[in-house]
């Protein structure tokens, strides 16, 4: 389905009608507490075994702790128990000034930082209702699409590294530097870049970024060939995952799954071209659905996403190409820091940047909220403002989190070895599980 | 092919012992597999393709404490975590070795607040210290040859006692299954 203009409501994008939440509200949904299959167990009223995966065990994707209740090698119940990496990063960022929370955001899905700075960034410009220029909406979108295929990219290598598939690994991380590469030459660092900036960008983009980036985008399409042909059609891979841990689109919607995981369902919802934010509504570019929601299907709506992601990143590389240099920054002054040429002439420069970094600036009281597509599904950043240059609550919807509800639903009844399949499959970044 | 074509007939080394133990722990140390936040992509690129860290020996991550050496603490490590590290610590076979990589897991890094332990020697012991948040891969390797030539340095006998750290059992919550 190709994308052009008008956001469309999930109705128009899906071929079958769909339950809207209210009737969600009467169908049961479970997760488990880790206590609820451990007492039982402990007091000897079950049949049943416990075992404990976690929180250190190389296929949770980091320090995640599901409580098994297993009869033989088939899967009863699962119970994650999460906040082994819990940060106070919400709370942390209330002591923050609104520029400052950013290089928060970076760490709670630390597979994508610029789309975690995006969400933020984004959440606070609809408070301040600033202007971003053209440019930096297109760099903006760029980024965060290289993003994207970065975190694709370790979602492919660990998830293939799970079902010992080791090469896909490798193949993915020697793409994933390249993209790295490019993070490093915008902003000076590797992973965690804060370059997104309230009101803009943090520095210029520099002058071999669009070489650098159109290298990188020519390649990638026969690269995303290459990591296809170890898997899509591997018989060893078909077995671990065709018909495994499926959902249906219903189940799907009723525990909150988006990103991959939903559409995978067979649900086209995107936030990109449901609420479209840094002109996502002018790209040409489809949403790539799957049909069973089974592992192997959100393996291909991902790699299908990869592909996308190189197709909108060339579009955003051809706009800077064709705007060429400009701003950075948003002209408003408020927000903006003055450049250190104007400081030294003009006495209202030297007080807005002596406001901006001793107190910082203040976001008429309020809030909002912003959901982007984040790779992983849809990443939502709320914003209380009580006037002054520190949020007074900020808090994420993150999706890993969410995602992370279904889990137990779609492993019972299937082995525990699908278990390792699944998890890797959900994409999860205990980062942003436990916050 | 090896060290006795280039050296001709060598006929008999001598050495010391510790020389030799200390050469191949160095050449042939396993690091852990496990990872709790950013810092563990990182290691995790290292290990990958561009940087490679198994020409130093230590491709090999072995997800069973008992049969690591290294213990990389690669990420925050909450209060929720902490005895989870120390339990994993404690399951290591001696010898065994700690690099604390990152600020947070030095020193808790940007995250001085309820939630993270403000650097993971209040736990273990740590022997070495890698800077960056989180540390490029150069960093970590950097590191580990920090280490490599700590450990060649060691005495065979007398490891130090890792257990002799005090930890404030009070602080932490404790797991329980």
């Amino acid at each position: 389905m190709t994308i052009t203009g008008e956001p469309q409501t999930i109705e128009q994008r899906t071929e079958k009608p769909v339950r809207r939440m209210a009737e969600y509200a009467a169908t049961p949904l479970t997760v488990p507490s880790p206590k609820q299959i451990t007492e039982p167990a402990h007091a000897g009223q079950t049949e049943t075994m416990v075992l404990n995966m976690g929180p250190h065990h190389p296929s949770t994707h980091g320090v995640l702790r599901l409580v098994l209740e297993l009869d033989g090698e088939k899967v009863v119940n699962v119970a994650p128990d999460v906040g082994f990496l819990h940060t106070g990063i919400e709370k942390t960022m209330e002591s923050k000034t609104y520029q400052k929370a950013v290089v928060l955001t970076d760490r709670t899905d630390y597979l994508a930082p610029l789309s975690n700075n995006l969400s933020y960034v984004l959440a606070v410009e609809k408070l301040l209702d600033c202007e971003i220029p053209e440019r930096v909406q297109v760099a903006r979108v760029l980024l965060a699409e290289l993003t994207r295929i970065g975190s694709h990219l370790v979602w492919l290598g660990t998830h293939a590294l799970d079902l010992a598939a080791m090469s896909a690994f490798l193949y993915a991380f020697r793409e994933r530097e390249q993209i790295l590469d490019i993070f490093e030459l915008v902003s000076g660092a590797r992973m965690m870049t804060s370059y997104f900036r309230v009101g803009g960008l943090a520095y210029d983009l520099p002058a071999d970024f669009l070489p650098t980036v159109a290298a990188f985008l020519n390649d990638m399409p026969a690269n995303i060939d290459e990591y296809e042909d170890l898997l899509t059609t591997n018989p060893l891979w078909l077995e671990r995952t065709v018909g495994v841990g499926a959902v249906n689109a219903d189940d799907a919607i009723a525990y909150g799954l988006s990103g991959a995981n939903l559409r995978a369902t067979g649900v086209s919802m995107d936030m990109r071209a449901m609420t479209p934010y840094c002109g996502y509504e002018t790209y040409d570019f489809d949403i790539p659905v799957g049909e069973k929601g089974d592992i192997y299907d959100r393996y291909r709506v991902r790699m299908a996403e990869m592909r996308q992601s190189v197709k909108i990143a060339w579009q955003a590389h051809q706009r800077l190409v064709d705007i060429g240099p400009g701003p950075y920054m948003t002209e408003n002054r408020k927000i903006a820091p003055p450049p250190k040429s104007e400081i030294t002439h003009s006495m209202e420069s030297l007080i807005h940047h002596f406001k901006l970094w001793t107190e910082g600036f203040r976001v008429p009281r309020g809030d909002a909220y912003v959901g982007i597509e984040s790779p992983r599904g849809i990443l939502g950043t709320y914003i209380v403002s009580d006037g002054s240059p520190k949020p007074y609550r900020v808090h994420l919807r993150a999706p890993s989190f969410i995602n992370l509800q279904a889990l137990q639903h779609m492993s019972r009844g299937g082995m525990v070895a699908d278990l390792v399949a699944l998890v890797a499959s959900l994409d999860p970044v205990l980062g942003e599980v436990d916050r | 092919m090896g060290i006795e074509e280039k050296a001709g007939d060598l006929g008999v080394v001598t050495t010391t012992l510790e020389t030799v133990v200390n050469w191949g722990r160095t050449n042939a140390m396993w690091p852990l597999l496990f990872g709790l936040a950013c810092c563990a992509i990182e290691m995790m690129g290292s290990q990958a393709s561009n940087y490679d860290l198994s020409r130093f020996g230590m491709e090999l991550n072995r997800a069973s404490p008992r049969q690591a050496d290294l213990m990389i603490v690669a990420g925050r490590v909450s209060r929720k975590m902490a005895p989870v590290v120390r339990r994993l610590y404690d399951q290591m076979s001696d010898p065994k070795w700690v690099i604390a990589m990152g600020d947070c897991a030095s020193c808790g890094g940007v995250f001085n607040n309820y939630a993270i332990v403000q650097g993971v020697d209040e736990v273990i012991p740590v022997d070495v210290y890698v800077a960056g948040c989180p540390p490029r891969p150069e960093a970590l390797i950097d590191g580990i040859m920090m280490l490599h030539e700590k450990v060649k340095r060691e005495k065979i006998s007398g490891k130090k006692d890792g257990a002799s750290i005090r930890v404030n059992a009070g602080e932490m919550i404790h797991l329980h299954l």
